[in-house]
């Protein structure tokens, strides 16, 4: 186990390296003449753009740029954004919002998730799987650039039940409605992935025999077809996590959350290079940690898996 | 250990996740707006020093912190605000600004001459990457601020400039200060309204020349307002009164500026009341603003003007006959009330009728719809049979670029399509290049209330902006002679000699002139906005 964790942590740096360098290149490739976007339609003079280019390394080439980038990196310097701010300071501004609201969306997606797809998978044909059959065709269809503005006017402006944006210190109730409509993005998957693993360890051969020694049917269900039927469904939330932090580029625009979604939007907008791949750096990191921490739980999970 | 109690594993993350989602928000509700104080939307600034500041969301804030040296009556004429007294020699070439005695930054610290010649010449000096130093430009001395990088964006340092100081900024006494420029300029005393010209204290200086690294995070001004702590990124800046403010004083005791990433959360704010004034509502809910909103719709003029520039490099398009005929081939109207749904009207002028002096329809029968005559008249002088629109793609143009080619389709029955390139600059690039571009789209806003602010970059020959090629010497020289004429009545009539040599020679299409299309919450009232897209923070007062 402890050689698994070993390897896993070695290979998960050469992949580190590997996504940034790859997303500096595509960032490279893509910057044009950022500091002209800064200005509007407004030329910038000759001397201006020399000052900058010099100040932001812009006038160097792409392996001397890249190699300014991660000696900061190892250092612990994210740069600074065209705009002048610390990126470690607004990594650390950006994420906790962003993984408070990741956390809230897959905890009541899941929640609704398991629960209704046991329900859904025991009685199958049943008047419930036929409903939650179509409502989550709906929700698989309705992309989430129509759900989130229509779910701030319903409920954020003409019910008003929730406010309809938060900030970034928001509490649980601002959260709540952005976490609902976050949780849309998953919610059907791990509903359908949860149906059809019950409906299918309903009919396997260990469920036959715990019948047959006269187990009571709550024992059956709530023990064996459970913990059989939710080691896919541990996979697929785990990876959803981080799904939910690197999707919510348009839920945090509506909800006006300054997350980590957000920052990516705007430094794509901006050609702030330094500022997107600093933001996709934190990802791909997180990425590589649910990963590894899925992996393991799945073995927690099955004690049939072994890791050497 | 492992397989023994998975469900206590995958409760116990759940339960992790519940309380780090709730509870690590802190609960405090400083968000909320003070009882005396209103909230007011904006976009993220992209910098909050003066000199440095070139767009709209920065302008506001900075608006509320700085005493401008003048403003501008409804008429668009300068007055002195700060300033005691604006005063010229006969050439236009030397002002001499006086300032108004007793004002104070809101640190304590006396404004005196030395802190508007210190802001300057920072703003000036071209290593210091300040964005609006071309301001700066007309001043004496200017040229010997800046550098030229030798390999043009090699890796070789460029050489430090000649100067660091301004050699047209001299201080008479504390309180008195002249400002020599390089070429006779009547318009001078409006340029200094704007927000490159804000005084800087002697607390934003960490040595000479090198303004403190922080000073952008709670900048110190000359204003009626003063920032309370700093500048939350993403998410607020709030001002309160500076106390026993010498100028005038406004109405409201402070100013949350809210900052959003996009209109629409704006707009749902404002509509739940947890906002006072979006100073833009967006196109997708102009539609319905009207009825949210009634009477707290609000239109107003702004600076800005959208036009095509034709490619004049191209053979096709050297004949101004067919240039008249294409723009008398579109519906200016239909296009600002279908797609823009009001918020923008139709352009029949080169200069933006809100600048003093210029005129709302001087470009005549030429700008008005008549298909029947743009026909007739494009046949006869043999127009291109295709014709491209080049636009970029990322600014939203494709809806009104695609309905005007329909326009010119039907008008003209030639060919039209749209031509989009990924971004303005390389759509100017190309243009710059004489590249078949197709018409090009562009913008401006001007930079100060005078018709030489659209005159001088767009149409000049050597003008900034003129990618499409228009030269015209008379017209280079009646523009020149306006900026040096001796009061600005005679400039502005100059300039009209000069827009009307445009009406003839049709070098652009002018398009649409925009609004400022704002909205506001039931607890203010009196709400205006100027040209700049800025509110004004002096007219601005709660409601009964």
């Amino acid at each position: 186990m402890f050689r698994y964790i070993v390897r896993r942590l070695l290979q998960m740096v050469l992949t580190f390296f590997g996504a940034t360098f790859v997303v500096y290149a595509l960032m490279f490739a893509n910057i044009d003449d950022p500091f002209q976007a800064l200005v509007g339609d407004r030329p910038l003079t000759d001397t201006q753009r020399a000052a900058l280019n010099a100040q932001y390394h812009l006038d160097d080439g792409f392996l001397t740029q890249y190699w300014h980038y991660v000696t900061g990196l190892l250092t612990g310097d994210f740069g600074r954004s065209l705009t002048g701010r610390s990126i470690g300071e607004m990594l650390a501004q950006a994420w906790p919002v962003t993984i408070r609201l990741a956390l809230l969306a897959i905890v009541i997606a899941s929640v609704i998730a398991v629960g209704a797809g046991v329900l859904a998978g025991l009685r199958r044909g049943g008047a419930f799987d036929t409903v939650t059959l179509v409502l989550t065709l709906i929700v698989l269809a309705m992309p989430i650039v129509v759900l989130a503005p229509l779910a701030q006017l319903v409920f954020g402006i003409q019910l008003g039940w929730f406010p309809p944006t938060a900030t970034r210190d928001a509490n649980l109730y601002q959260l709540l409605l952005p976490a609902l409509v976050l949780g849309t993005l998953v919610v059907a998957t791990e509903l359908r992935v949860t149906r059809a693993s019950v409906a299918e360890n309903l009919r396997a051969d260990y469920v036959r025999t715990a019948r047959a020694k006269g187990l009571a049917p709550k024992r059956v269900v709530g023990v064996h077809v459970l913990r059989n039927s939710l080691i896919p469904v541990i996979t697929l939330i785990g990876v959803d996590i981080g799904v939910l932090m690197s999707g919510a580029v348009v839920t945090e625009g509506v909800f006006n959350i300054p997350g980590v979604g957000f920052n990516l939007l705007r430094g794509i907008r901006t050609e702030d290079g330094p500022l997107v791949v600093g933001f996709v750096s934190v990802l791909v990191i997180v990425f590589l940690v649910i990963n590894l921490i899925v992996d393991l739980l799945y073995a927690a999970l099955d004690p049939r898996i072994r890791y050497e | 250990m492992p397989g023994k109690s998975p469900w206590k594993v995958v409760a116990s993350l759940a339960a992790i996740a519940l309380v780090a989602a709730g509870c690590s928000g802190s609960t405090s509700d400083d968000t909320e707006v003070l009882p005396n104080s209103i909230s007011i939307g904006i976009g993220e600034p992209s910098s909050l020093v003066p000199q440095n500041s070139v767009e709209s969301n920065a302008s506001q804030v900075l608006a509320s912190l700085f005493y401008p040296l003048v403003r501008f009556d409804p008429k668009n004429k300068p007055y002195p605000v700060a300033a005691q007294s604006i005063t010229h020699d006969k050439a236009n070439r030397v002002w001499t600004v006086k300032l108004k005695p007793g004002f104070t930054f809101s640190n304590g610290e006396p404004v005196t001459a030395d802190n508007y010649i210190d802001a300057w010449n920072f703003g000036a000096y071209g290593p210091n990457g300040q964005l609006a130093s071309y301001f700066f430009s007309r001043i004496d001395g200017f040229a010997d601020l800046q550098s030229k990088d030798p390999d043009d964006g090699g890796p070789e340092k460029a050489p430090e400039p000649k100067a660091t100081k301004l050699s047209g900024l001299k201080k008479v006494n504390n309180l008195t200060f002249t400002v020599t420029l390089s070429e006779n300029f009547a318009g001078w005393e409006s340029v200094m309204g704007y927000d490159a010209f804000y005084p800087l204290p002697k607390a934003a200086f960490a040595s000479e020349g090198v303004l403190k690294k922080e000073y952008g995070e709670a900048p110190i001004g000359n204003g009626p307002f003063k920032m309370k702590g700093t500048w939350t990124h993403d998410e607020k800046i709030v001002v309160e009164q500076v106390p026993d403010f010498k100028g005038t004083v406004p109405k409201i005791g402070g100013i949350t500026w809210k900052i959003y990433q996009e209109l629409g959360a704006q707009y749902a704010d404002l509509m739940a009341g947890n906002l006072d004034v979006e100073t833009k509502i967006p196109i997708e809910s102009l539609g319905s603003a009207s009825g949210d909103l009634g009477a707290r719709l609000g239109k107003s003029p702004s600076s800005s003007f959208s036009f095509m520039g034709f490619p004049l490099y191209e053979d096709k398009w050297k004949n101004p006959q067919v240039r008249r005929a294409l723009s008398m081939a579109i519906n200016r109207e239909e296009m600002t009330d279908q797609v823009f749904l009001g918020s923008e009207t139709p352009a029949k002028s080169f200069v933006s009728p809100v600048v003093s002096g210029a005129r709302p329809n001087s470009c005549g029968e030429a700008c008005d719809y008549n298909p029947t005559k743009a026909r007739q008249l494009y046949t006869a002088n043999n127009g291109p049979k295709d014709i491209k629109i080049g636009y970029n793609a990322d600014g939203g143009h494709k809806a009104w670029i695609d309905a005007m080619c329909n326009q010119i389709k039907g008008s003209l029955g030639v060919n039209c399509t749209g031509a989009p390139q990924p971004k303005l600059g390389t759509l100017v690039d190309k243009a710059r290049a004489k590249e078949d571009v197709g018409l090009i789209r562009l913008g401006w806003a001007m930079d100060y209330p005078l018709m030489e602010s659209y005159l001088g970059p767009l149409y000049t020959s050597d003008g900034s902006s003129n990618y499409y090629g228009y030269k015209n010497s008379t017209f280079d020289s009646l523009v020149r002679q306006g900026s040096a004429a001796p009061t600005t009545t005679q400039a502005e009539k100059l300039w009209r000699e000069a827009e009307d040599l445009l009406v003839r020679d049709m070098p652009v299409l002018p398009l649409r002139f925009g609004q400022n299309v704002f909205g506001y919450s039931d607890r203010v009232t009196d709400v205006t906005m100027d040209l700049y897209q800025k509110v004004d923070i002096y007219s601005i007062d709660f409601a009964d």
